[in-house]
């Protein structure tokens, strides 16, 4: 009795569920690969506990960052989210590419079920926990600066979304060690994950980490979108902000639509597994083929949610690096907004092949192939701001060069597919493996370092080392079409994606040359490292105070690198587009404003970090059947909603004197600054300054 | 009394406290943004219904078998009582300076709203009673599903109202209740038109085949 009693108070979890006593009892290639997996992970914890215990970091890491709602450190921490989870996920994409590339009439070094887990976590992270993070970090820290706003409507409720988000991401990683991940893929179908077929934690990992951070997707949707109706400093008319604000709002729109068909599958998935429902069993009336419409409702969308904020970044680094407006700004707003509707219009091409016929797959071919309508009108927009400007080939405009390219390529392989007649015959190959990274890795990721590279000076207050950028945008463009264009040929030789074994030795020399491929991803991604530490190391002569280091066009390149909390001394009147820009050539940058006021700025809570490490709680309780703890988790985290909304300081003004203070000596110190001509932007002549051509 | 201009949909503050008038715009229009979230959760409850309530029956219970139409009727018409008298509330909330009004009429929203809810349980009882559990088939599945996260939506505001009862006793009518107190009206009347939907769709198109 009491031993059942010991037992159930951790629900289903047992020693031998911990992957190293899994390892010694059961020791074996893969098993000591997912090992040294976990113990990669708990020794980076501990860590990275022991430097902050060293450098008496606790309470800045508390009271500075974890417990803060400014939007700023929010999107800061997102990002941070998003590179620890690139670092691993990128790490199995190169496991995998080597297992495929050894596994030629041999088994390999990994287990099927382990290969299963691999490709599952590669592809649930990437997407939820890389692409997801990294957007709305970068629209969180970007977005309210570039329409002239103090922060989002909701600080609170963004701190929540990003807690929920790191949550779903924490599970995963527990999952790491505790347990094992899905093997059904990033799209988890079903019957395959019902409890039939995929008994065990598995699946369940996915469910509630997915769950979680679509549910704090939905939450940052409903936020950004509000910001940016309501927000808008006097004078920023939607027609006259940045592209950049305009992708976020299409994308938080799409943000409210398309999560929930997500966070419904996923419950409907749960209930099949834990109380024995039939929404997609075999038997009693399930049917599968709603999951595959939910799942891709959400899907298509998600694609667009990811792709729309990377067209953002490189509207603003293409037009700021050519130093001129964007050309067809209209026609770029609009190709988004169509973008964004037709983005609901498409998702049955995911599943041509599932029997619903000739006339609905053709209609579905057609919606898919008018998406490249939009997209093109962009590719044309981007290329003509290039036409007759001064182009500045810094890493992030090359990444946005290398975009056009890539993307372009992977676009046409995208309208290939969106024939059905074609799609029947390479679906589920290595063909659509090799197009969709064709469409991510350009689309999402290179935006996104392209912005990282873009806007960390303003972050951080310093500019990032160009050589070693370079040198990493080098390894990114030659390991990406090293990894996947070899992946388009296999495809077509009839190679399956997932598959952790071949038969057909003509395959191995393009298995090989794409784990070169991946191998030089890697090193791209080493060498971003390389020169994030370079840079801190240099940072006292890469400083720039003045916070314009690339003559920027829009505000948030206005304010102090790093800005203040409060964003804006004065909130600025906006007279038309590329707002900075007609400040500087009027001649009224920098100048002193007339008065000041005080400013209202929200107080940190640590409700945010409550509810998320309630949630982290939630779902390994949920994995494992601990009942005691979901319910006790569930009212801490609804607990602490209740209790907050008793609160009534949430505020605190920064007085008027203050303000005047800081942006007075900011001032002063930004005239003393000489102004840098173009040509001299990477060196140590930039401090932020920007040479003024009328 | 100055007419002020609508700064959100439904029920404005303006001419009777305009300060909390004037902070209203952005969170009221967030919560509407919200709503628009969770309507397309419903949409999607919806849709998964149709395509299993006749296809999913599995052999075993059909619509006509196990609802109580009655009983669904009586639980719309408390429903849509609650929405008028909260209705009511609100406008108490506006115009009348005393809690007087605005408490009776939110204290009588709340029993109706957990009658529904009794009402609710009750009928799920009956059913699985009958044997008509979710495990049953797809179609109870998706009935379960979608009646009973509406169930527990209006569960939520029942609890959601009782904090209110809660905070209006401690703080009176603050800006941030009375702007609670907008929100959770706007969340109730669309819980509302939800049932409304679900009575339609579900109890009387089963019926009727």
């Amino acid at each position: 009795m009491t031993a059942e009693s010991s037992f159930s108070l951790l629900g289903i979890l047992t020693a031998q569920d911990i992957s190293f006593v899994h390892t010694f009892e059961h020791p074996g290639m893969s098993e000591f690969i997912d090992a040294s997996a976990g113990g990669v992970m708990v020794m980076g914890g501990i860590i990275v506990i022991a430097l902050l215990t060293y450098y008496r970091g606790w309470h800045a890491l508390w009271c500075d960052w974890l417990t803060s709602v400014d939007h700023k450190k929010v999107g800061i921490m997102y990002v941070v989210v998003a590179f620890v989870m690139l670092a691993r996920a990128i790490i199995e994409g190169v496991l995998m590419r080597y297992q495929q590339s050894i596994a030629v009439n041999d088994p390999g070094i990994l287990s099927p079920d382990h290969f299963g887990q691999l490709f599952s976590t590669h592809g649930s992270i990437m997407i939820f926990f890389v692409a997801m993070p990294f957007v709305t970090g970068m629209m969180n820290y970007i977005m309210p600066q570039q329409i002239g706003a103090r922060d989002v409507s909701f600080p609170l409720l963004n701190a929540i979304s990003l807690w929920l988000t790191a949550a779903g991401a924490a599970l995963v990683m527990i999952s790491l060690v505790v347990g094992k991940f899905s093997t059904g893929g990033w799209t988890a179908y079903p019957p395959y994950t019902g409890i039939e077929f995929s008994p065990g934690e598995g699946v369940d990992y996915w469910i509630w980490s997915i769950s979680l951070a679509s549910i704090g997707s939905t939450l940052t949707g409903l936020n950004f979108a509000t910001t940016i109706y309501k927000n808008r400093a006097p004078g920023m008319t939607l027609f006259r902000m940045p592209l950049f604000c305009w992708t976020s709002l299409c994308t938080s729109v799409l943000m409210i639509f398309a999560m929930a068909p997500l966070t419904i599958a996923t419950l409907m998935l749960a209930l099949d597994r834990y109380a024995g429902f039939h929404f997609f069993t075999n038997d009693l009336g399930g049917n599968m083929m709603n999951y595959a419409n939910l799942f891709w409702l959400f899907g298509h969308p998600e694609v667009y949610i990811l792709i729309l904020p990377a067209f953002g970044v490189f509207s603003e680094v293409i037009s700021t690096f050519s130093g001129k407006t964007i050309y067809g700004y209209k026609s770029l707003v609009i190709a988004t907004m169509s973008i964004a509707v037709l983005s609901f219009t498409v998702w049955l091409h995911h599943f041509f092949t599932m029997g619903q016929g000739a006339n609905v797959n053709a209609i579905f071919g057609i919606a898919t192939m008018l998406i490249g309508v939009p997209t093109g009108v962009k590719v044309y927009d981007w290329l003509l701001t290039m036409v007759r400007g001064r182009i500045r080939l810094t890493t992030a405009m090359l990444f946005s060069v290398m975009f056009l390219v890539t993307f372009v390529i992977g676009g046409l392989t995208g309208v290939v597919l969106a024939n059905p007649p074609v799609d029947f015959a390479v679906h589920n190959s290595l063909f659509l493996v090799a197009h969709f990274h064709n469409m991510v890795i350009p689309g999402v990721l290179f935006g996104m370092i392209a912005g990282y590279q873009f806007w960390f000076p303003k972050a951080f207050g310093f500019r990032l080392a160009e050589r070693w950028g370079k040198v990493s945008f080098w390894c990114w463009s030659f390991g990406f079409y090293l990894t996947f264009m070899p992946l388009y040929v296999l495809g077509l030789m009839g190679a399956m994606r997932r598959t952790v074994e071949w038969f057909r030795p003509e395959y191995l020399g393009w298995l090989q040359v794409s784990f070169v491929g991946a191998l030089l991803l890697f090193s791209g991604f080493l060498f971003l490292c390389v020169q994030l530490v370079v840079s801190i190391r240099q940072r006292d002569q890469r400083r720039v105070p003045a916070g314009d280091p690339w003559d920027g066009r829009s505000l948030e390149w206005s304010n102090s690198s790093p800005p203040p909390e409060y964003n804006f001394a004065v909130i600025p009147d906006v007279t038309g587009q590329d707002a900075f820009t007609r400040i500087k050539q009027q001649g009224q940058a920098y100048a002193s404003p007339i008065a000041y006021e005080d400013i209202v700025v929200p107080k940190n809570s640590i409700v945010a970090p409550v509810i998320g490490i309630a949630a982290i709680m939630f779902g390994f309780a949920l994995v494992w059947h601990i009942w005691w703890l979901v319910v006790f988790s569930f009212v801490c985290m609804w607990g602490a909603v209740i209790a907050r909304s008793f609160v009534t300081e949430t505020e605190r003004v920064i007085p008027a004197s203050k303000v005047r203070a800081d942006n007075e000596a900011w001032l002063q110190q930004v005239r003393e600054c000489a102004t840098t001509p173009r040509e001299q932007e990477n060196t140590s002549v930039n401090v932020g300054r920007a040479e003024v051509l009328t | 009394m100055k007419r002020q201009p609508l700064l959100h949909p439904g029920l404005n503050l303006g001419s009777t406290d305009e300060y909390s008038h004037d902070v209203s715009e952005p969170i009221i229009f967030g919560f509407w943004v919200f709503l628009m979230a969770d309507l397309v959760l419903f949409a999607i409850l919806f849709a998964t219904y149709a395509s299993m309530s006749v296809q999913g029956q599995a052999g075993g219970p059909t619509p006509i078998d196990v609802f109580d139409l009655p009983s669904a009727f009586i639980e719309t018409m408390l429903l849509l009582t609650s929405s008028i008298t909260f209705g009511l509330a609100s406008l108490a909330l506006k115009y009348k300076a005393d809690s007087l009004h605005l408490v009776f009429w939110l204290v009588l929203t709340f029993c109706l709203g957990a009658g529904f809810i009794g009402m609710e349980l009750r009928d799920f009882w009956v059913m699985i009673e009958q044997g008509a559990v979710p495990q049953r088939s797809g179609f109870l599945s998706s009935f379960f599903l979608l009646v009973a996260t509406h169930g527990i939506h209006v569960t939520a505001g029942l609890f959601w109202m009782l904090v209110l009862f809660l905070q209006l006793r401690v703080f009176g009518r603050t800006t941030e209740v009375k702007l609670r107190l907008m929100r959770l009206a706007l969340f109730w009347h669309m819980l509302d038109i939800v049932w409304v939907c679900i009575f339609t769709f579900v109890y009387l198109f089963g019926v009727a085949q």
